[in-house]
């Protein structure tokens, strides 16, 4: 037992030239950021307007660029592998070697699913939700700013293991016996355990912090049938999260108390149950699923009305399609593994709800056709964005109910039929949302729109890109290839795992376009301002305040008398029935102050996981202590909200008035 | 049209299925009758799926701004009718797709036996690091990485682990079914053709994964007979020793028999997993509550 635990320099790979390169451009990339800050000045900048901001919007931006900066790392990941089953047939072993393809594979999912599209999808409902409610931030502002720095401690310690040790080879949903001590000795598992254990806390606290702002903080008047789309669809997925995660982290605590104390929970040996883990994580995994695709399908709402100019179609369908997909989710994880030889009934029975909520999902890409039915659509970014998902999705939902049979399920399961099928309801699903949200949103957050012609080549780019990389996988999978083949000796699957390598290329694209898009964005920012606030003609109440927004949202709470409020304020102006600026007296108002609670938490978060994955306990001890120090600070201060006069505010709605227009 | 794609690698995949031992080339009752589940299923969705497609691009291109002469209906945000419809629709697709699930799920049940004349024959597949061990408990041979049964005759599996999970599967002949240490899983299926067909594991077990694939041959009944007397003539004994030698991990086994194997082998193994110090775990182990 030596003072650093497991861990010396052996734990460094450097004789695997790949991960050193990628490590020495992380590295460098990193440094050179760091100093960039530094040489500018702008450490205090950041310190007190972001890394220590309580606010939702700010906390929201930073999820978001949390998730893009992944998503790079995961689509890297991804290309590795399309790569490496591009080339590795027949004799051929490719230039990955199983150990460290088995890593490539389990770092993609854990990465996709944990570290972009959750964060995605948190952001994008940190930054509307609190606007859309007419809020001033959300419940718990200091708790929000602990969820994202825990979640960014996950991606810290996720990266970590590239340098230090290595990651789970296991898969993403690390079943056990493999990932047990006796199959799994090394860290890649524990850092898979903590750095998720650690970010779930985060991911917890948000559902937590969400439902109650959704649940009480909403403008005077909004009452639920009056809540736009966006903020059902963002409620029912923290519902899920509130009720899902505890879940995955008794399980996680399960397994690492068998790796850790040699408990016998899920080993091969005294009575573990391996069922048990796959049963426990899928009771999680699949209501995962909708905690990521609900407020994705929110975004579609907000997006098919707002560029049709009318009202969502079927606004009551749509909230009791989202609660009944909310509920239904809990009853149906047994589809992830009919192969287990459960009997006929369980199968039938699983088999049947999983099918059963196709009917709420099929009922709500029914009602966005209507949405458009009768419209001016707007053929913007986030309109293709929708469209494309409305045309991809229905065929990833119809080789969902194909797995959904039984009989089917027993040909394709752990195929790639499989991977291009979760991959099919995903990338539209989750991921072209999130980039309509982003496009839709941006004008909101910064107060310019993003280049148009950038944002349509990156989507047509991902659109190709997705069904040249995806549909092969479907005739691989059914020629009997199943996932996780670090090499095979089937040549006539190679061609279309060439197709496929092409689409990831295509993609590829895609990723580039949108960072040009970015920066195009920001060097032509003054061309691209939206003075207004209303850049879209908006309907709902984030359009009605300036952008971006200020740190109190709006000057004035506005008040909600029907749904899609401030469509019809305008409404009312424009038939000469309200005044369209109305100069308040205003008042003072009181906004969370900035606390570096988040980021001290998360600094001892990541010192207790790095120590606990590396057996330095003394270390462990230290980060536990830290953290709990940090709590209680944070629970004894006295001043923790600070006052805007009401000058300030008055003179800020003043300069920044929203015009109404149509 | 966007589909163009997806028809044609729909369309290519089931020639090329076809002719490349997949799951659309079935050479058994079982795979069969899965592969006609797909495509009924399919057919069913596909009614439903292909005119939402189109009818999403024809609203989004007439209803586009610029068009004049398309209708604006900003009121347009409620129906009756059309709520009902869109509610039926789903439902109705879902209630034919969901009996075909509940039949098949008890026809094709992979414990089910497989209704045949002649008598099955019982083969005993244990998945190990990383390869297969396929035992004939009644005619007292065994062997690795290779399996060789009769055309026309119901093959009864009994299936377990070693240690870590895998999935036993041969596309054209059945669908995959779990093997897990400490307890048994069953899977019947019969191949009604002569032929060498692939099966593999189709669950990621570690390093080795990627070879962890066999042959299947389905020859005569005849020639299966001759396999038999020719595998117990020659070749080593599985016992509890040499079989603690082929448990080591290791890939890529080239296939080899044995001419003997000791009685409850099988057994043995799937009880070793469960063997523990503690008694409560002896009193009640796994393999048990699973059994129940």
């Amino acid at each position: 037992m030596t003072i650093l635990g497991k861990l010396d320099w052996s734990a460094v790979p450097f004789d695997q030239p790949i991960i050193m390169g990628t490590v020495g451009g992380m590295v460098v990339a990193i440094v050179s950021v760091l100093s960039w800050v530094t040489l500018k000045g702008y450490v205090p900048y950041l310190w007190r307007e972001w890394i220590t901001s309580v606010d939702h919007k700010r906390i929201g931006v930073m999820y978001i660029v949390l998730a893009l900066v992944m998503l790079l790392r995961g689509f890297a990941d991804g290309i590795m592998m399309r790569t490496q089953q591009a080339v590795a047939a027949g004799g051929a072993q490719g230039f990955l070697p199983p150990e460290h393809f088995d890593q490539i594979f389990s770092a993609h999912g854990t990465i996709m699913i944990f570290f972009v599209a959750m964060p995605l999808v948190i952001g994008l409902m940190n930054f509307a939700v609190p606007l859309q409610l007419g809020a001033r931030d959300v419940a718990f502002p200091t708790m929000n700013s602990v969820s994202f720095w825990l979640t960014a401690s996950g991606v810290l310690l996720i990266n970590v293991s590239l340098a230090v040790g290595e990651f789970a080879k296991t898969g993403w949903f690390a079943y056990p016996p493999l990932s047990e001590l006796q199959f799994s000795p090394g860290v890649g598992v524990d850092y898979y355990l903590w750095s998720l254990q650690i970010s779930g806390i985060g991911t917890l606290l948000s559902g937590v912090n969400f439902v109650t702002t959704i649940l009480k903080m909403r403008a005077p008047g909004m009452s639920y049938m009056r809540m736009p789309v966006f903020c059902w669809t963002s409620l029912a997925s923290n519902l899920l999260i509130v009720a899902a995660f505890p879940v995955l982290t008794a399980l996680f605590a399960m397994l690492l108390l068998d790796r850790y104390l040699g408990f016998h929970f899920f080993t091969v040996d005294a009575g573990g149950n391996v069922m048990m883990y796959v049963n426990l994580f899928w009771i999680w995994g699949h209501p995962e699923v909708y905690i990521l695709v609900l407020p994705a399908f929110g975004v579609y709402s907000e997006v098919a009305a707002t560029f049709s100019g009318k009202s969502l179609f079927g606004y009551r369908s749509m909230v009791l399609a989202t609660m009944a997909i909310c509920v239904l989710s809990y009853t149906v994880w047994l589809h992830h593994f009919f192969t287990m030889g459960a009997s006929a009934s369980v199968n039938a029975f699983f088999g049947i709800t999983s099918m059963i909520i196709g009917v709420p999902t099929g009922v709500k890409v029914f009602n966005w056709l209507f949405a458009m039915y009768g419209g001016r659509v707007r053929f913007t970014v986030p309109v293709l964005w929708t469209i494309g998902f409305m045309v991809t999705f229905v065929f990833g939902g119809l080789t969902g109910v194909l797995l959904a049979l039984p009989p089917v399920d027993w040909q394709v399961h752990n195929s790639l039929f499989l991977v291009a099928h979760f991959h099919h309801v995903i990338i539209p699903g989750v991921l072209f949302g999130a980039i309509a949200g982003y496009n839709y949103w941006f004008p909101k957050a910064f107060g310019f729109k993003l280049d148009e012609r950038w944002g349509k080549a990156a989507f047509w780019c991902w659109f190709i890109g997705f069904h040249l990389a995806f549909m092969p996988l479907y005739v691989t999978g059914l020629m009997g290839m199943p996932r996780r083949m670090q090499h095979y000796d089937v040549l006539s699957w190679q061609p279309w795992l060439l197709i496929a390598e092409v689409g990831a290329i295509i993609i590829f694209a895609g990723i580039i376009c949108q960072i040009i898009q970015l920066v195009v964005s920001i060097r032509h920012r003054e061309q691209l301002r939206d003075a207004t606030g209303d850049p879209w003609n908006g309907r709902t109440l984030e359009w009605s305040t300036a952008s971006p927004p200020p740190a109190w949202n709006f000057a004035v709470v506005p008040r909600v008398g029907e749904l899609d409020a401030f469509w019809a304020k305008k409404q009312r102006v424009l038939a000469k029935q309200e005044l369209p600026l109305q100069r308040p007296a205003y008042q003072p108002i009181e906004v969370p102050r900035n606390s570096p609670t988040g980021v001290v938490t998360a600094f001892f978060a990541v010192i207790t996981g790095f120590a606990l994955i590396w057996h330095i306990w003394w270390m462990a001890g230290f980060g536990l202590l830290g953290a709990a120090v940090t709590l209680l600070a944070f629970m004894f201060r006295t001043r923790d909200e600070v006052e805007i006069p009401a000058e300030q505010v008055g003179l800020f709605d003043r300069a920044h008035p929203v015009e109404v227009s149509l | 049209m966007r589909y163009v794609p997806l028809a044609a690698v729909l369309i290519g995949a089931s020639m090329l299925g076809g002719c490349d031992g997949g799951v659309l080339d079935p050479k058994g009752p079982i795979a069969f009758a899965e592969r006609q589940i797909l495509f009924n299923a399919t057919g069913i969705m596909l009614a439903i799926v292909i005119p939402v497609v189109i009818a999403t691009l024809a609203v989004a291109f007439w209803f586009r701004a610029s068009n004049d002469r398309a209708r604006y209906r900003p009121d347009f945000v409620y129906s009756g009718r059309l709520e009902m419809l869109v509610w039926s629709i789903p439902l109705m697709t879902i209630l034919l797709t969901g009996t075909v699930a509940w039949i098949g799920s008890y026809d094709l049940d992979p414990p089910k036996p497989i209704a045949s004349s002649a008598k099955p024959i019982k083969v005993q597949a244990i998945s190990l690091d990383w390869k297969w061990l396929f035992i004939y408990p009644e005619l007292g041979v065994a062997s690795v990485n290779h399996l060789t049964i009769p055309v026309g005759t119901p093959v009864s599996f009994e299936l377990t682990s070693s240690g870590v999970m895998n999935s036993f599967f041969v596309p054209q002949l059945a669908g995959q079914i779990y093997t897990m240490a400490g307890m048994a899983t069953r899977l019947n299926l019969r191949a009604d053709y002569s032929g060498t067909y692939r099966g593999m594991s189709a669950n990621f077990s570690g390093d080795g994964f990627a070879d962890m694939y066999f042959n299947v041959d389905a020859i005569p009944p005849e020639r299966f007979a001759q396999w038999v007397a020719m595998t117990r003539r020659a070749g080593p004994v599985l016992d509890s020793k040499t079989y603690a030698d082929l448990a080591k991990p290791s890939a890529a086994v080239t296939p080899f028999t044995y001419h003997s194997v000791a009685s409850d082998l099988f057994e043995s193994i799937r009880m070793s997993s469960v063997q523990s110090d503690d008694a409560l775990c002896r009193s009640y182990p796994t393999s048990m509550r699973a059994e129940k």
